[in-house]
């Protein structure tokens, strides 16, 4: 039996690579006209940071996101495990102690450690978390190696198709990755809006995410590579992808800038707005509607998660075993 | 019991709904803590466009009155416009007027709190100002139309507790009849306590609840803790003294000295 996975995102594509690899007949439909086209995948920052996510997230999302190392690495090349870096600027060194007491695997560095680690930001700051088992990848070159997965293990991936799809005849399973697009079915499902940017700091070489504390408005950046780096994200209870605001835009470059000035020379190469879904307790959920299984709700957590839900979801659909812990 | 604009209450804590770390938290949380008022900020950007809708359902269905607060805004003119809009949104003349006046310290603007005071009160609205403990604004609001009064007792989200002792005594015997909740700065149920004991009416807390580590918890704390600080207000609270009062007398122990 042929199985259909709608949406092309993160989940859409970790639940296809592990169908696949499981033996299934695949057939991805995106509606988009190619990878990433109004998905919020596209927009992530590809943080895979299950303990400093502990920090706001209950212990199944840390569970969940130490599963996915592994997985990541065998898929995708180009995943980079340098840990991540939390920083707070002297006088929100609070911060600091607050995220520390909610989480677990760091270690305290000092101003030393912290230029050892990040020489460019030698003398920048007295201390600071390091998270050195975490790690990072770049969401658009992962979907695009998840895609090729995909495609090399039998199966296809159509574009500007959406379901039900005249294209496909016969007994086929469905599994519904389309996000805030399933809330016709999945009705607690609401959007939070994130915005991002890109930009190109030629004069700076970082080579893990740094977050940057803040009481208000915590920021952090991803290194992407050659001088390329990615800053987010707002967090908006908002259900509409519209454009960056003013506000939203100093936050973000007032972080970067506060990590460090050469930001201020930074090219910005883009501006992306996107809209995560989650439902109400901030959790992913495996639901069985009709004879569809949905795999949404992945907040912020959607590369950190998906590999552990795509798993759940293949044994589901391909031996009926549930988890309690994921399946509503 | 608390009243505020002829709305009596049985709790006098009052739940801010930001930043909690998912609205399942919020919800246990607003439980938890028996509140009959919760908070909650518009940013105008969404509410233009009904985009915060899935959001503002989950605090509609929290059975609570919402108190909806122009969080963000730095002038009359925003503060105005965010009013209406809430009370649009969620179809109360309630609003808590916040009118930022200096960005670092979230301090409010109190010429521009007034003006706006005046015209949200001669619109119909019934106006909750973020304030200090300054008295000539005080009573420039009470004036203005403003019933209830909310003075700070620290920046928002400090967690200092009250700052300013003398300020807020100050502010409570001015004005014995207008109803005062503390609004930002409190950061442990004692400092909660401390606000009820000085005959405070009521707290509003956000910070302290939604970024603890077990905001459920926190909430039962200062539900507690605003109880127990309102009975000691009450009960009569004693007079600090200079020097020990044995409370057991000394007739008939020997006095060697």
């Amino acid at each position: 039996m042929k199985t259909i996975v709608i949406g092309a995102g993160v989940a859409g594509l970790a639940c296809a690579v592990e169908l696949a690899e499981r033996g299934a007949s695949v057939e991805v439909l995106e509606r988009g006209t190619r990878l990433g086209d109004g998905c919020c995948s596209w927009y992530a920052g590809g943080m895979l940071a299950p303990w400093c996510e502990r920090v706001s997230a209950p212990p199944l999302i840390a569970a969940l996101g130490d599963e996915g190392f592994a997985w990541w690495s065998e898929k995708y090349p180009g995943m980079v495990r340098r840990g991540t870096l939390v920083l707070a600027q002297a006088r929100d060194s609070a911060e600091l102690t607050n995220f520390a007491r909610r989480t677990e695997r760091y270690e305290w560095v000092n101003a030393d450690e912290i230029a050892a680690l990040e020489p460019d930001l030698a003398g920048r700051f007295e201390r600071g978390l390091y998270f050195k088992d975490e790690g990072h990848i770049d969401p658009r070159a992962a979907l695009a190696a998840l895609a090729e997965r995909v495609r090399a293990l039998g199966g296809t991936i159509s574009f500007q198709t959406e379901w039900p799809a005249a294209s496909v005849a016969g007994d086929v399973r469905v599994i519904d990755c389309t996000g805030l697009a399933a809330r016709g079915v999945l009705t607690a499902l609401r959007g939070v809006k994130g915005e991002m940017l890109h930009v190109q700091a030629a004069d700076l070489s970082l080579s893990r995410p740094i977050r940057l504390l803040h009481p208000r408005t915590p920021v952090y950046l991803v290194p992407h590579g050659a001088g390329h780096y990615m800053i987010g994200a707002t967090m908006i209870e908002s259900d509409q992808p519209t454009r960056i605001s003013a506000r939203s835009m100093l936050e973000l470059l007032g972080a970067a800038y506060a990590l460090h000035p050469a930001f201020g020379e930074a090219q910005i190469l883009e501006i992306g707005t996107g809209v995560r879904p989650a439902f109400p307790d901030n959790l992913p959920r495996l639901t069985r509607h009709g004879d569809a299984l949905y795999v949404n709700g992945l907040y912020r957590h959607g590369y950190l998660a998906a590999p552990a839900l795509a798993r759940r979801a293949a044994a589901f659909v391909l031996e009926g075993r549930t988890d309690p812990e994921v399946m509503h | 019991m608390l009243t505020l604009y002829d709305v009596t209450l049985g709790s006098r804590l009052l739940l801010g709904t930001a930043r909690y770390p998912s609205p399942e938290v919020l919800i246990e949380a607003v439980r938890a803590s028996g509140t009959q008022v919760v908070t909650v900020s518009l940013r105008r950007e969404a509410a233009g466009e009904r985009a915060g809708q899935g959001f503002w359902s989950i605090v509609r269905d929290l059975g609570v009155r919402v108190l909806p607060n122009t969080a963000g805004c730095h002038s009359v003119k925003e503060a105005v416009t965010t009013a209406h809009m809430a009370r649009e949104v969620f179809g109360t003349q309630w609003v808590k007027l916040e009118v930022i006046g200096d960005d670092d310290t979230l301090a409010p603007d109190g010429v521009a709190l007034l003006e706006a005071a005046r015209v949200l009160c001669a619109e119909g609205f019934e106006v909750f100002p973020y304030t200090t403990e300054d008295l000539s604004i005080a009573e420039r609001l009470c004036a203005a139309g403003c019933r209830v009064l909310m003075p700070w007792g620290s920046a928002i989200g400090s967690g200092r507790g009250l700052n300013n002792l003398f300020g807020l005594k100050a502010l409570r015997a001015r004005l014995p009849e207008v109803p005062l909740i503390i609004d930002a700065g409190i950061g442990a149920p004692s400092h909660a306590a401390q606000a009820l004991e000085l005959g405070f009416d009521g707290v509003l807390i956000n910070t302290a609840v939604s970024q603890a580590a077990d905001p459920i918890g926190m909430a039962r704390a200062f539900a507690q803790a605003v109880v127990a600080g309102r009975e000691a207000y009450q009960a009569g609270l004693m007079e600090p003294r200079e020097m020990a009062v044995p409370s057991t007398p000394r007739v008939g122990t020997a006095l060697l000295r």
